[in-house]
């Protein structure tokens, strides 16, 4: 990006498209909060800011009647993702590398399944797998949410983190080799601290792809022994059955909303590019 | 310290392509050897399988009397300096040469790690340096943090795959300055892999020249400049190269392009049959006659020639001389050209002047040489026909005695310095 000169105008024209962007994406999430803070009454005023704040919502879903159902569907959630997206990274850390610097019979065969694997359409294996679920006893378990979670983000961190791991140069390896290391000592010392951007670019990946999964979750658990978040809203209550309990959802999506936008604050930093720079000449 | 022994080295790859073949190669403890070739002759493959990062054929190779072949790298004890260096990135100057120490666990303590560490560093003057990254770092010092990765775990000997080739012209000199100097210092046994023939005559003490995987002939810069045993060594060793000239013999007279000169009864005999030949004159063999005077200038022969091109370099001058060969030569002439990595579109000699010469472009010139400096090939098997063995193994003789004594002076030295005593 930097060398590029650019004249006044066309400075002015991106900061114009910039906060286009940025107003067009962040302007439903910015609604949301809005809804969350505002008393049951106000919610259909149509008006943006609400005019008087309440925190109400928040009480209702940390402590309030809604608290029940929250509450052990974050705790699933959290546990749920986490566990995932652990299971995933080390697993495609390593079957990424092993694709990538190592020539084996079925090596296409492998990638192109994990590829179609990712691309399945969700909403076609979910009758089957409730089915088989509840034969074997996986049906409202946690391993019966992380099993899938794997097979959607294990291929799509596989095919990341391979990219990543071509781009290292061989030579760093045989390095460490000539240098005394084994096999083992050159992948974990020299090899793995260099793919660090693509392993937390693959986690973040992961941890999305689990946390926002609602076709799972909903068809996969029937007690807050699993069922996590994105499903849990779905069984809000209003006060009445006429009543929309969009107030108590609303503050629900801003709390299930602050972990992701942490995470990426955190690791934005490690996702840089350019991290071997010096490896090689230069 | 150590002896490295090749005996008859195979490399194939998979299509069942000789990379490498029947290459054997004695190398003494604490010598220089270099690996020299044009590309894909098949140098770095050797030296690859000498470290082991390349399985080996067939042949055997020892280190230190103990056979290699089925070692990991790790256990081979060597250490090698890399092309592009492969520092790693993320480690601080310190940890990149503390590494091979630290993969050694529990050999070394914090504090030799720490003293081992610094010692390498203030050989190579990166003392300052010792806590930057790599990507801060220039080329030239990557390349030495490259080396004392190399020099700290004291290995029985050092391996440099074309280390300065990524340096540029200034810096290379510097650096092969010092690399001589490190590898006097420390007495090492060292292989050299190059393409580069300044840096393997000035370095080596003795050349490995390496045709398509076959080696060609192994000796000290001195005697592959002087006593090629084929065409191909002769016109890889020299800059400018060896000038190649169509030649006929009838007698003991021999026709150039340029005149005919008188050759001893002694290679005459041994070119005896051939119907023609290739006749090699260095570029520095030749002289403005204008330039020379007194008894130098009776020895040799003189001839007049029109010169097409004229280069001044301030210390000589490089004079063209077009000429037009037989058609049987030129096939072959063309076809050594190819193998040497050249793309030359004419035929023409290059000389080497005095840089008080008067000769200008498009002069007609007089230019002198000596018959006895001309080498003479066969053309269809390539081999000289006027190497005198006897020199030959004189010069082998002599280098050899120098090499030693310079190893021993380092070592007495190196003792000295141990022991406290002045340098």
């Amino acid at each position: 990006m930097s060398g590029v000169r650019m004249s006044g105008k066309e400075k002015a024209l991106w900061y114009v498209a910039a906060v286009a962007i940025v107003v067009y994406a962040l302007f439903p999430v910015a609604w949301i909060f809005s809804l969350s803070l505002k008393p049951a009454s106000e919610l259909t005023d149509n008006r943006f800011l609400p005019t008087d704040v309440t925190w109400e919502n928040y009480r209702l879903i940390v402590s309030g009647d809604a608290a029940d159902l929250f509450l052990p569907a974050l705790r699933n959630s959290i546990g749920i993702t986490l566990i995932a997206t652990a299971i995933a990274v080390v697993m495609a850390t390593l079957t990424a590398y092993a694709v990538s610097r190592l020539d084996f019979p079925g090596k296409k065969v492998l990638l192109t399944t994990a590829l179609a694997v990712a691309i399945f359409p969700v909403i076609s294996i979910v009758t089957p797998l409730f089915n088989m679920w509840r034969a074997i006893g996986l049906y409202d378990t946690w391993p019966g949410l992380i099993i899938p979670y794997l097979s959607i983000t294990l291929p799509l961190a596989i095919w990341t983190l391979s990219a990543f791991f071509r781009e290292i140069p061989w030579d760093m390896e045989q390095a460490a080799q000539v240098d005394g290391a084994t096999t083992w000592q050159a992948f974990r010392k020299v090899i793995v601290p260099l793919a660090v951007p693509g392993v937390f670019t693959t986690a973040i990946i992961a941890f999305f792809i689990a946390w926002n999964d609602f076709v799972f979750g909903i068809s996969l658990t029937s007690t807050d022994a699993s069922r996590p978040v994105p499903a849990a809203l779905a069984f809000f209550t209003g006060a009445s059955q006429f009543e929309e309990p969009t107030g108590a959802t609303s503050a629900a999506a801003v709390v299930v909303t602050i972990p992701v936008v942490v995470i990426v604050l955190v690791f934005q930093r490690r996702i840089v590019a350019g991290l071997t720079n010096g490896a090689v000449k230069g | 310290m150590a002896t490295i022994t090749l005996d008859h080295i195979v490399k194939k790859y998979g299509d069942g392509f000789p990379a490498v073949n029947d290459v054997s190669l004695d190398i003494k403890d604490g010598e220089f050897v270099i690996l020299v070739g044009p590309s894909g002759c098949g140098k770095s493959t050797l030296l690859r399988m000498i470290v082991g990062l390349e399985d080996i054929t067939d042949g055997d190779l020892t280190i230190g009397g103990t056979r290699v072949n089925d070692k990991a790298p790790r256990d081979r004890n060597l250490a090698m300096v890399f092309q592009n260096y492969a520092l790693y990135p993320h480690l601080s100057v310190f940890e990149n040469i503390a590494f091979p120490l630290r993969l050694a666990k529990g050999k070394h303590s914090d504090e030799e790690v720490e003293r081992r560490v610094r010692e390498a560093a203030d050989l190579l003057e990166l003392r300052e340096h010792l806590e930057r990254k790599p990507a801060n770092l220039s080329g030239g010092q990557r390349q030495r943090v490259a080396m004392g990765r190399a020099i700290v775990r004291q290995a029985d000997a050092f391996l440099f795959d074309e280390p300065l080739s990524n340096l540029d012209a200034k810096l290379r000199g510097q650096m092969r300055t010092e690399i001589a100097r490190m590898q006097r210092r420390l007495g090492t046994t060292t292989v050299y892999v190059t393409h580069d023939q300044t840096e393997a005559m000035t370095l080596g003490d003795r050349v490995a020249v390496l045709r398509k995987g076959e080696l060609q002939q192994v000796a000290s810069p001195r005697e592959l400049y002087e006593e090629p045993v084929n065409l191909f060594v002769a016109g890889f060793i020299g800059s400018p190269p060896m000038n190649f000239l169509p030649a006929q013999l009838s007698g003991t007279t021999l026709s150039l392009p340029f005149g005919d000169v008188e050759i001893s009864a002694d290679v005459a005999r041994r070119a005896e049959g051939a119907e023609f030949l290739i006749a090699g004159l260095r570029p520095e063999h030749v002289e403005d006659a204008e330039t020379l005077e007194g008894p130098r200038r009776e020895r040799g022969t003189t001839f007049e020639v029109d010169v097409d091109v004229t280069e001044w370099l301030g210390n000589e001058l490089y004079a063209y001389v077009p000429f037009s060969p037989d058609e049987r030569v030129a096939a072959k002439l063309a076809e050594l050209d190819k193998e040497l990595d050249g793309e030359s579109m004419r035929h023409q000699m290059v000389v080497t002047l005095d840089a008080r010469s008067r000769v200008r472009d498009g002069d007609r010139a007089r230019l002198w040489f000596d018959p006895a400096s001309l080498h003479l090939f066969d053309p269809s098997t390539g081999e000289s026909l006027t190497r005198d063995e006897e020199r030959a193994r004189a010069i082998q003789a002599d280098t050899e005695e120098m090499r030693r004594q310079a190893l021993e002076r380092s070592r007495e030295h190196a003792q000295a310095v141990g022991q406290g005593a002045p340098a």
